[in-house]
């Protein structure tokens, strides 16, 4: 628009510095940002006082002592290996590079579910690129085509399933829920349906490899594309006008239209760019797999939706963030982590995964309530 | 806002109404089926019902007349037991009552009608008809039975050709208004509440509703007739009762009044200076529409807007003017006409393309479509236009804020910050955020759609003080609104919606409250001064 008409009001020229929030309302946002964090402290502690607890018990076993001074005595002599083991430097380690797949899947689904979708075919098409990218190893492409195909296949079903939602006006879930067996069967038609070897000396297994697991320096290559990944989305959701109109359209598409977004568009380039990190993670699962794996994966994407859910995004669009999507990820590698070094069995692991993402967002809802009133 | 007196000829009006027509209970000596004596009900600040008085006897037809917003509504909410009331008795039947809810009010004998139809579209005639109140036998559904009953009830108005078995959502409108009156006459009922029955009826389904009407008056079922048209309430109804401002302020027989005296009780109110008028200069048209018609509204549209001019648009709900606003601003597809904007013809265009060439649009309902609630002030006021807060494509957080935060203190808006999520905002703040976006956006022509509903009464005074600046400025703005006082106050031109066609746009000054009431309501009967149309 003409300068001559700008009613920019002139007073707020000569105020430098950034405007001073109210006292609440920054308590109210620090409170949200860290709502996650808060999340992972408390499993964190949790694991360490059971495993504190588990450790004495085994140590009053195998000294068979009994009793309020055998339980001292434990707690004095033991060694305390479990708890030892879970805050190891090698297991932070480990649950690091166990969580970057659904971390970078989950950036994806972030990006989805703030603009008011879902996608179900996260898996599938992990799955897929996964086996595609065994496929061209298998036939000889370099490290740096293959990279570049399977990430670009995971953005081509990203492509069709914004296509159909934003072109034919189709429910995510549905769209996704189809796609969700079309992916996998493709997969499983390009592998032969067994899974698919490729030469282990490709460069591209290094990306996941562990070092020196004494020392939390060097991670894995994966972490840190993960890391790297997570900080460019995040500055794209909150800095970019993209991202903007991802969180509007997800806030309230009547008023995205009224503002003039380009809806369907924007959809589309949602699912095509959170395509691009369902690629990535195919990549990844297939460099820590070093095979390609037509019917690994399964249920990953509930993984994801879980981690973005526990980082306080709202199902029904609006809301939602990378960091927070991030911790959530790392919340449910740490309760695998935990489970299985408390030797519990998987279905254990499974009830507590899924009572923990309701705990979740029962207590957000909680804490939007307090602030509400 | 307005400390209404009500002009001395009013008050004969009613003074003789009341005198002439004496009460028909006292003049049958029955007891009134309905009567409702000082209700009144606040809503938070708002007094919606100031003491509200009506009595309708058995068997009677009796229209419920006033303006959009005179509390007609929640008077039959009180009735149907969707709200209480703060104070006041209501008797039916000479007996107290007080329903709690809906359900009690149906057992009660109170049936309503809703101006929308509230049927459940996929299920069947029968269904929908005995919905909620299904024979049954522990739990059983008796099918038969229920035939049986779906069979009377529409027999009983005529329309046993209707097919009980097929979905609601096969039948015409005028098909499933009956249906609708079907059902509430299964819980015998004693009064009937007819909001704006006819809103959406042709002319001979109209004529049959009549008759139906004729026919449950006769059983002894009295009806409360809510309607804008004046000549249907005449047809139908016996007496009327007018509600103005949450105040009932006349009664009498309809036949033997004339129609101006009831525009003149509705009306009722003398305009006071609280309109700031700047000084402006029309300017050369900035936007023309020439016969616009959508698919179902508005049926024919022409005005053409210039720069600095503030033009009205008034009409009933549901006349069209929303669909107008949406078809100028592409929000809805045209079916015909040609729209110019600054002078180029764009006749179809994307809201995008709309707001590139500066016409912006404030939406009527703020909650559903004008805002992003549980988005920040900061993100609502600046989504139409970054670009002066980014850098390389980068929004800057801190100049986004910066720049809501010059928007709160020009608007005087009462927020804790500009990261304050906007549902935490009073209603008045909300409209000025949500107008503060077209400023943001430098928009020359707004397109207001109802901007001072549910707003305080401060921040309306602001924003008519907002748009007398804008039009000084040179900017247009086409202002619907339901609210006469206000569109005859702000207001350079003004034309007048009715079932979707749009009158001769003419000087505010040429109208009268009257004369608008006339031409929305498609009335003949005109005043002197008033537009024949």
């Amino acid at each position: 628009m003409s300068g001559r008409l700008a009613q920019m009001p002139e007073n707020h020229v000569d105020q430098i510095g950034a405007p001073p929030a109210q006292p609440g309302l920054r308590l109210k946002k620090a409170f949200s940002v860290l709502g996650p964090f808060f999340g992972l402290a408390l499993v964190v502690g949790l694991f360490m006082a059971m495993l504190a607890l588990k450790d004495i018990a085994d140590q009053m076993q195998k000294e068979n002592l009994h009793g309020f001074t055998g339980w001292t005595r434990a707690v004095r002599q033991g060694s305390f290996d479990g708890l030892s083991a879970f805050v190891s430097v090698a297991n932070i380690k480990t649950v690091l590079a166990q969580t970057v797949i659904v971390a970078v899947g989950a950036l994806g689904m972030t990006m989805i579910i703030v603009s008011g979708g879902i996608d179900l075919s996260v898996g599938s098409v992990v799955a897929l690129t996964s086996v595609l990218g065994a496929l061209l190893l298998h036939r000889g492409w370099g490290t740096g085509p293959v990279i570049a195909a399977t990430v670009l296949g995971g953005s081509l079903v990203g492509l069709v399933n914004g296509g159909l939602i934003a072109g034919f006006r189709l429910m995510p879930f549905i769209v996704t829920l189809g796609m969700m067996g079309v992916a996998r069967g493709t997969a499983k038609w390009l592998a032969g349906n067994q899974t698919v070897n490729y030469p282990i000396e490709s460069s591209l297994n290094n990306l996941m490899k562990m070092e020196d697991l004494d020392h939390l320096f060097p991670l894995p290559h994966g972490v840190w594309i993960a890391a790297g990944l997570a900080g460019l989305l995040a500055l794209i959701m909150r800095q970019t006008v993209f991202g903007r109109y991802v969180f509007a359209i997800g806030s309230n598409e009547a008023t995205a239209r009224l503002c003039g977004v380009r809806v369907s568009l924007q959809k589309v380039l949602i699912y095509t760019l959170a395509g691009l990190f369902f690629g990535c993670a195919g990549l990844m699962q297939l460099t820590r797999l070093t095979q390609g794996d037509p019917s690994g994966a399964i249920g990953l994407e509930l993984d994801m939706i879980a981690a973005v859910v526990i980082g306080g995004a709202s199902l029904s669009g609006g809301s939602g963030s990378v960091l927070g999507s991030m911790v959530g990820a790392f919340i449910i590698q740490t309760l695998r982590n935990g489970s299985s070094l408390m030797s519990w069995p998987t279905f254990t692991q499974e009830i507590i995964i899924g009572a923990v993402i309701i705990l979740a967002v029962g207590m957000d809802r909680l804490r939007q309530r307090r602030f509400r009133a | 806002m307005l400390a209404f007196r009500i002009p001395n000829s009013a008050l004969r009006g009613v003074l003789r109404l009341a005198l002439r027509i004496p009460h028909s209970a006292l003049r049958t000596g029955m007891t009134p089926r309905l009567a409702m004596s000082g209700v009144r009900k606040s809503f938070g600040a708002t007094r919606a019902l100031r003491g509200v008085s009506l009595t309708v006897g058995p068997g009677e037809a009796h229209a419920l007349i006033g303006e959009n917003g005179a509390g007609k509504s929640t008077l039959m909410k009180i009735l149907s037991g969707a709200c209480p009331a703060d104070e006041g008795t209501v008797a039916l039947d000479g007996v107290r009552f007080e329903p709690q809810n809906p359900l009690h009010a149906r057992r009660g004998g109170i049936a309503m009608i809703y101006q929308e139809l509230t049927l459940v579209p996929d299920l069947s005639v029968e269904e929908n008809i005995l919905l909620g109140a299904e024979p049954a036998t522990c739990g059983w559904l008796r099918r038969g039975r229920r035939r049986q009953l779906a069979r009377q009830a529409l027999a009983e108005l005529h329309h046993d050709s209707i097919p009980p078995e097929i979905p609601v959502n096969r039948l015409t409108i005028a098909e499933q208004q009956v249906v609708e009156i079907a059902r509430a006459l299964i819980g015998e009922a004693k009064v009937l509440i007819m909001d704006e029955p006819t809103s959406s009826l042709t002319r001979i389904d109209t004529e049959n509703l009549f008759a139906i009407i004729d026919k449950l008056r006769r059983r002894g079922v009295s009806i409360i007739y809510i309607s804008h048209f004046l000549e249907e309430c005449q047809q139908v109804c016996e007496r009327f009762t007018v509600l103005r401002d949450g105040e009932s302020v006349g009664t009498g027989h309809m036949r033997a009044t004339p129609l101006s005296e009831i525009i003149h009780l509705m009306v009722g109110r003398e305009i006071q200076e609280i309109y700031p008028r700047t000084e402006r200069t029309l300017g050369r048209p900035v936007l023309e529409l020439r016969a616009v018609g959508g698919h179902s509204k508005p049926a024919s549209v022409s005005f053409s807007l210039r720069a600095g001019e503030i033009l009205g648009m008034a009409g009933l709900i549901g006349a069209g003017r929303t669909e107008t606003l949406r078809a100028c601003f592409g929000l809805d597809r045209l079916a015909r006409g040609q729209i110019a904007v600054f002078g180029v013809e764009r006749t179809q265009a994307a809201p995008r393309a709309r707001l590139r060439s500066g016409v912006g649009l404030l939406s009527e309902n703020r909650k559903e479509e004008g805002l992003m609630l549980e988005r920040s002030v900061a993100d609502n006021l600046t989504l139409t236009r970054f670009g002066p807060l980014a850098r390389l494509g980068f929004i800057s957080s801190r100049q986004q804020a910066r720049c809501a935060e010059g928007w709160m203190r020009q608007l005087e808006v009462k927020a804790q910050g500009p990261g304050q999520p906007i549902v935490e905002l009073s209603g008045g703040n909300q409209q000025k955020i949500a107008l503060g976006r077209l400023l943001h956006h430098e928009a020359r022509i707004l397109l207001l759609d109802e901007p001072t509903r549910g707003v305080d009464v401060g921040s309306k005074a602001q924003i008519y003080r907002l748009m007398g600046a804008l039009a000084a400025a040179g900017k247009s703005v086409v202002f619907v609104s339901s609210y006469l006082p206000e569109l005859l106050g702000v207001c350079d031109t003004i034309g007048v919606m009715c079932r979707g066609v749009l009158s001769e746009v003419k000087p505010a000054r040429d109208w009268t409250e009257h004369s608008i009431i006339a031409a929305a309501i498609g009335s003949g009967t005109e005043e002197q001064e008033g537009p024949t149309l």
